[in-house]
């Protein structure tokens, strides 16, 4: 059995889930194995409806209300206690904050190695396995030896896709057995942001900047043209380190790795540790006067031109 | 109050990595070292909060002799103590990795020698996701990865991470351990004087224990991915590629 | 300016887009060439190379005129392109020893035309505040200097070479040369990742990389990357308060070899104290791989922990701001070369293929200028023979040569350098026959172009109670002066004019030239008539075309098609370079080298006769062997050659023997001397002391391309018929009336002040009664060109161009020589030798 962590938001399964569950299903494909998932919260319940598509044969609903707030060590707790009750060959997550988090602390309880941030998997006796290092930039192939592998999915790098036959799926409540100790580390409140608009790493648009922009001011531009496309606006590590926008807004290996379907790229030269936050990116288009920049051969269209005068003309074009 | 920053000497790279011929490694017979950008928030953070609260502050490395380099680094920025695991260079596992450091960090089983232990959210070059976590659970104290921004108020941790749409906040009971992300603070250049006076500071060098451990990941080989890279289409010059930027955004694109 | 696409044929390829390509395609453009390309394998404007890293500033006062010309007209340039600011810059001192040197410093700058002073510690505070002047003696203010953007000088440069070709400039960055195409010995493309463009001619401009590209071509430029440490920390809260980009005169720390200098609110710390650090430029990451750019490799921190203690002691308050740290610092990586001079000029084993390479920001513009020039008219404003790319040909291009070098030039760099200071790494690279002779007479030896060649003899070291009263007088007691020299010099002069010596080997530079075109070709090559009977020697100047000097040496007629030129040492790299281009293609001109392959010793002196006569199978009487000719001898058993002249202005012979007979030519000489007082001498005598004498003039010293025969005094040949080089200039000379013309002084009181007895080594400026610097009405200013002591005249004798409102024998005038000004006379204007005017000796 291959047991994948879904992550959801009122019972509607997270985008990066659903790429570990593709990754999930075909483990439970080549082993002729099932595919079951677990998750958190009373609202995991509606995931039987959808996750059928998936090939989930059965929703592990941990039933614990204390397990409704985000607790780190709890989940991971709860995990690892499922997976003492149903031996699964593997058990995947997503590769986001609370993915890695939560397995790592499974891989800790039980003492179990974990391969973070999966490309590609090979089940066997031994699981031969590829996985990001260095943000994306290089492959590392590896052999997984455990008796459950613990496996997250490199985000972006699976594209969720249904099973050819839909499962029919069963949801069924797991009660974990969980002292107050395990939930010394629970998120004690949330902070709505006051920035309105979409999160730079969901956005269907990210109009990056980078040190071409020139200074803080004229991120202006890049804000009205986000603004007509729907997106969001991002930065480059130079135009951080300028000071020029916060780093919240810092696309890149130590930023955030954005997955749009389209990213404008102003006035940025291409640097690979950039890259590797943008490349999630269905298409890249980059505004820059040097066409022999990098990102030039990066991106998939370009505009040859200074992008204080293109970006408003075009912001201009989109007004009409 | 005494925190520990827990750092990894790692390759001061370009936009490209180039292997060894065993593929084992990068070749860094032509790089420097540094430490990552999360790291280096560690250590700034790790300084900051002993100094706000007359405790010290202590670098702590596993890692290669020359792992002494970033220690001092470490020092030039004005951590007050440093100590490093010395390996033989070889490249050791998460598991491993985190028992070593726990072993160091343990002190007293119940007491262990620091206040507040901050870990890189995740290494620059292996990228495991789960040393601090590990170290954290073996030593029994509470720990948040992904952390932006952190907050000492009443012995207490106060740590906070970014997600959509806003940012959870989490309190630590100390001594507790976080996972530093990038943006938390400023990471401070060293002053000439204290990166002089660095090199003259004396590291304390310890034999990191590994612990044995049942099944493991093995690093088989790395791998550069060939770039597939292919020159973009250039839709014009200046402005004269508006109309045909605006084509392209909104049939073929559809973003408009 | 098209940038995307190579074209497939220019007539000028330049490899590299920093700021040395830019220039030369900016001065090829405004010279006329309109087809240019420039390939680099970096992104502009930066390509990665050391333009991108240096610390920009410009200090224009050098020891060498031709340096602190190249940097004068580099800052006129930059000041064009308005990329250039000036801020000024001081040497501080902080030793007695570095302030007698910023007293030369400020010599040199009179000499050379750029205005300077000598500050007390209170004026450099007042100009630097935050100098630490507790630890400083003086300063050298340098009120001309100033920091420049060369990348921006880069963009300046193409757009206006893309102006004067009308669009004619090719730039492809991100391009990576592969190979260079060389056919029949002619350069013909340059083939690149992105194609292949033949090219007329193709000028390596790649910085640390040239040798790389160079070896594509088989040919040697001989450089190695090293390292110069530098380090940025900011933001200094005291620079706050100034706008701009450096508001405070550049420091150099010379004593500790570091640099100090504002830039915006950052102070840049650079140094050549620590050691030689030198790369392989095969280990060069590519730009890809580098974090920082190929040439900013990160820092050797052990190697810089001396400069931090330093730095902080000079410059405490801005390194201490609390709120500054270190936020830039690398390993610059710098050209260095054998030498510390540029690499330029025509590769001579490759037609149409160039050097301009290890160029310093601060002459770039001006250097792009002067090799423009030489490619496109033949000869260059600025006289660059001391950085011809072919002075190391054949002996200084190894690796290992090349490393030693440039690890002990490497801390010259900041270092106080006597003008006469030796090389010690790399050391009997080439050694005569007679070596081992002389190092068992304790030769003191002197290297020139890798050749050890006596200076003086420890062994004569008697000589000097023999001619004490004629040396009382000419003993140096300032240790300066008397660094690299010896009374034993005079002392060997002396015992010449009165017995007789062995000088040799020389070192020179022998090129045998042979076919039925040779009359023909070397009439077009010399001033002097060259198609003389058999056996008769030419010494003539060699010309460019605008008449100044590109060599001076003897040609002597073997045969009715073979020819022998005998030229110096030093400059038989670039001879060998001028003569084998001028040999045109379709004549029957064979040039070989013979410098590896004959050995010279020379005997001189009033019993030369009677030693060589006494063991030659030849009559080597005055009638049967006259002055100015040459013959085959046998010396003992030696087949050897002989010329009858003299440098020093005796009696004797330069014999020429097969290196393999040379020590047995030694032996037999040596032996037969013993009955007529035979002692060696050394080029002491040869190079300066019999020189000045005879009022010979030196290559390089005297000879070179800003003065014209005539005005050398070198016209004896007058103009003949057949057409040579520079002979339109050259008739015009003699028909002019000169602007100034060369003359020997003497100084008449060497202790003007009382106190020690001071000696001039040459390059002191000549000033007027009123303690002005002499300039003629073309604006050449007068320096001492050679200065050497004439035993036998009983004088310390100096060489420089005067005006001709000066030049007039008994002119009393001054020279200064470290901050003190001497009386000196004009003894000779023109050529005519102090010593035995009318040449008996040597007719003897």
């Amino acid at each position: 059995m291959i047991l994948s962590f879904v992550e959801h938001a009122g019972g509607s399964p997270d985008e990066a889930s659903l790429e570990a569950l593709t990754l999930a299903r075909e483990l439970a494909t080549a082993t002729d194995a099932s595919l079951e998932a677990v998750a958190f919260g009373a609202e995991a319940a509606a995931l039987g409806e959808s996750l059928g598509a998936y090939g989930v044969e059965t929703v592990h609903r941990v039933a614990d209300e204390r397990l409704d707030t985000y607790a780190p060590e709890a989940w991971a707790e709860s995990i690892a206690q499922l997976v003492d009750d149903l031996d699964p060959e593997a058990v995947v997550a997503p590769g986001t904050d609370r993915g890695q988090e939560v397995l790592a602390h499974v891989g800790a309880k039980r003492d179990l190695p974990m391969a973070a941030n999966c490309l590609d998997v090979e089940p066997s006796d031994v699981y031969e396995l590829s996985r990001q290092r260095w943000g994306g930039s290089l492959v590392e192939h590896a052999r997984l030896d455990a008796d459950t592998k613990l496996l997250t999915a490199a985000a972006h790098e699976f594209s969720p896709e249904t099973a050819s036959e839909a499962a029919e799926t069963s949801v069924q409540p797991f009660e974990p057995a969980l002292d107050e100790s395990a939930f010394r580390v629970s998120v004690d409140r949330v902070e709505e942001s006051d920035e309105t608009g979409v999160s730079l790493g969901e956005a269907r648009v990210v109009v990056g900047g980078g040190r071409g922009v020139g200074g803080g001011e004229d991120y202006d531009k890049l804000e009205t043209l986000a603004g007509s496309l729907g997106g969001t606006v991002g930065a480059s590590r130079a135009a951080v380190n300028e000071g020029w926008r916060p780093h919240d807004d810092q696309i890149g290996q130590t930023g955030t790795k954005i997955s749009p379907d389209l990213y404008v790229a102003c006035g940025i030269s291409g640097a690979v540790q950039h890259m590797v936050g943008c490349k999630g990116a269905d298409n890249i288009l980059a505004i820059n006067t040097d066409p022999e920049a990098a990102i030039m051969q990066k991106a998939d269209y370009a505009v040859v031109g200074d992008l204080h005068e293109v970006v408003p003309e075009l912001n201009d074009a989109l007004d009409d | 109050m005494d925190t520990v920053a827990c750092i990894k000497r790692v390759p001061d790279t370009g936009a490209k990595l180039t292997l060894t011929d065993d593929e084992q490694h990068i070749d860094t017979s032509h790089l420097g070292f540094t430490i990552s950008p999360h790291e280096e928030c560690a250590i700034e953070e790790a300084i900051q909060v002993a100094d706000d609260h007359d405790g010290t502050a202590t670098v702590l490395s596993l890692g290669p002799a020359d792992a002494d380099e970033q220690l001092r680094t470490g020092l030039a920025m004005t951590a007050d103590e440093a100590t490093l695991l010395e390996t033989d260079g070889a490249e050791w596992r998460p598991r491993e990795t985190a028992a070593a450091l726990a072993d160091a960090l343990s002190g007293d089983a119940d007491d262990p020698d620091f206040d507040l232990c901050l870990f890189g959210n995740e290494s620059a070059d292996v990228a495991n996701h789960q040393v601090g976590i590990r170290v954290a659970e073996q030593l029994d104290i509470p720990f948040v990865a992904g952390v932006t921004d952190l907050t000492i108020a009443d012995g207490k941790a106060v740590a906070e991470r970014d997600v959509t749409g806003g940012t959870e906040v989490y309190e630590l009971d100390l001594p507790a351990a976080v996972g530093v992300k990038e943006g938390m603070n400023e990471p401070r250049y060293a002053s000439m004087r204290a990166k002089m006076q660095a090199r003259k500071q004396s590291i304390e060098r310890q034999d990191p224990v590994a612990g044995e451990f049942d099944g493991a990941i093995e690093k088989v080989k790395l791998e550069a991915p060939e770039s597939t890279d292919g020159a973009a289409e250039v839709l014009g010059e200046g402005t004269d590629a508006v109309p045909a930027v605006i084509d392209l955004l909104r049939d073929d694109l559809e973003v408009v | 300016m098209s940038s995307d696409s190579l074209p497939s044929q220019v007539s000028t390829a330049i490899i590299g887009g920093g700021i040395v390509g830019n220039s030369l395609a900016y001065h090829l453009a405004r010279m006329g060439r309109d087809d240019i390309a420039i390939v680099d394998k970096g992104p502009l404007p930066d390509p990665g190379g050391s333009t991108g890293h240096a610390s920009n500033f410009l200090m224009p006062v050098e020891h060498s005129k031709e340096m602190t010309n190249l940097t004068q007209r580099s800052i006129e340039q930059y000041k064009d392109m308005d990329t250039f600011t000036n801020s000024g810059g001081i040497e501080v001192a902080r030793t007695d020893e570095r302030v007698e040197e910023l007293k030369r410093r400020v010599q040199s700058a009179k000499a050379w035309g750029e205005p300077a002073e000598l500050l007390t510690p209170e004026e450099v505070e007042d100009l630097v505040p935050y100098v630490n002047t507790d630890l400083i003696k003086a300063g050298f203010y340098s009120t001309g200097a100033g920091t420049c953007d060369p990348l921006r000088a880069g963009e300046v440069m193409r757009a206006r070479a893309d102006e004067y070709t009308d669009g004619g400039l090719h730039v492809s960055p991100n391009t990576e040369v592969l190979d260079l195409h060389v056919e029949n010995g002619s350069i013909q493309a340059v083939e690149t990742d992105r194609g292949t463009v033949t090219a007329d001619e193709v000028v390596i401009a790649a910085g640390l990389w040239s040798p790389k590209i160079a070896e594509m071509a088989g040919v040697d430029i001989p450089l190695t990357p090293a390292v110069h440490q530098m380090v940025s920390v900011g933001p200094i809260s005291f620079f706050e308060d100034y706008e701009g980009e450096i508001s405070f005169p550049v420091v150099r720390d010379m004593d500790t070899q570091m640099y100090e200098r504002q830039h915006g609110n950052d102070l840049e710390v650079g140094s050549y104290q620590h050691r030689p650090i030198l790369w392989d430029v095969e280990d060069i990451p590519s730009i890809d791989e580098a974090p920082l750019s190929p040439t900013q490799p990160p820092l050797t921190e052990d190697a810089f922990e001396q400069s931090m203690a330093d730095a902080l002691e000079i410059v405490p308050e801005l390194l201490d701001d609390p709120e500054a740290g270190i936020r830039h610092e690398i390993d610059g990586l710098l050209s260095q070369t054998p030498d510390g001079a540029p690499l330029l000029g025509p590769l001579q084993d490759v037609d149409g293929l160039w050097s301009c390479a290890a160029v310093w920001i601060k002459e770039a513009p001006a250097i792009g200028e002067a090799v423009a020039q030489w490619m496109t008219r033949g000869w260059s404003d600025i006289d660059l023979h001391g950085a011809d790319v072919n002075r190391f040909y054949e002996y200084g291009n190894s690796r290992s040569f090349v490393k030693d070098r440039a690890s002990e030039g490497f801390q010259k760099i900041y270092d106080i350098v006597h003008p006469a200071e030796q090389y010690q790494s790399a050391r009997e690279l080439r050694t005569s026959p007679f070596y081992e002779k002389q190092a068992d007479l304790d030769a003191e030896f002197f290297e020139a172009a890798g050749w050890e060649r006596p200076q003086w003899y420890e062994s004569n070291s008697d000589l000097l109670d023999r001619y004490e009263d004629e040396l009382a007088e000419f003993q140096r007691p300032n240790e300066w002066d008397s660094r690299w020299w010896s009374p034993i010099i005079l002392a060997e002069h002396l015992h010449t004019r009165e017995h007789v010596s062995m000088i040799g080997d020389m070192g020179f530079s022998i090129f045998d030239f042979r076919g039925s075109d040779v009359v023909d070709y070397l009439e077009r090559m010399a001033v002097g008539r060259v198609d003389v009977e058999v056996g008769k020697t030419v010494y003539t100047p060699i010309l460019a075309e605008n008449g100044g000097f590109v060599s001076d040496l003897t040609i002597a007629r073997l045969g009715p098609e073979h020819y022998r030129v005998v030229t110096g040492g030093a400059a038989g790299g670039s001879d060998r370079a001028w003569f084998g281009d001028h040999i045109p293609d379709d004549a029957d001109v064979t040039m070989i080298d013979r410098s590896e392959s004959l050995c010279t010793l020379g005997v001189w002196g009033p019993n030369a006769r009677d030693v060589v006569d006494s063991v030659t199978e030849e009559d080597m009487s005055h009638d049967a062997f006259e002055p100015y000719t040459a013959q085959k001898i046998t010396v003992g058993e030696v087949d050897a050659w002989a010329m009858r002249l003299s440098y020093i202005g005796e009696q004797g012979w330069e014999i020429y023997a097969p290196m393999g007979q040379g020590r047995r030519l030694w032996d037999v000489l040596w032996e037969a001397g013993q009955d007529h007082n035979v002692r060696p001498a050394g080029m002491g005598v040869y190079g300066t002391t019999g020189r000045l004498e005879k009022g010979y003039r030196l290559f390089g010293h005297e000879l070179e391309l800003e003065y014209n025969p005539a005005e050398a005094g070198l016209t004896f040949h007058g103009v003949k018929d057949a057409d040579f080089i520079g002979k339109e200039a050259y008739a015009e000379a003699i028909d002019e009336e000169n602007t100034a013309t060369l003359c020997t002084l003497s100084v008449d009181d060497h202790a003007p002040e009382g106190g020690e007895r001071r000696f001039m080594l040459g390059n002191e400026p000549v000033l007027d009664e009123n303690g002005d610097v002499l300039v003629d009405d073309e604006g050449r200013r007068s320096y001492v060109t050679s200065a050497g002591t004439g035993p036998s005249v009983g004088k310390h004798l100096l060489m420089a161009y005067l005006p001709q409102s000066h030049a007039e024998e008994g002119k009393r005038l001054q020279v200064e020589y470290m901050g003190q000004q001497y009386p000196v006379t004009v003894e000779v204007v023109g050529s005519r030798p102090l010593f035995d005017p009318e040449n008996d000796r040597i007719r003897s």
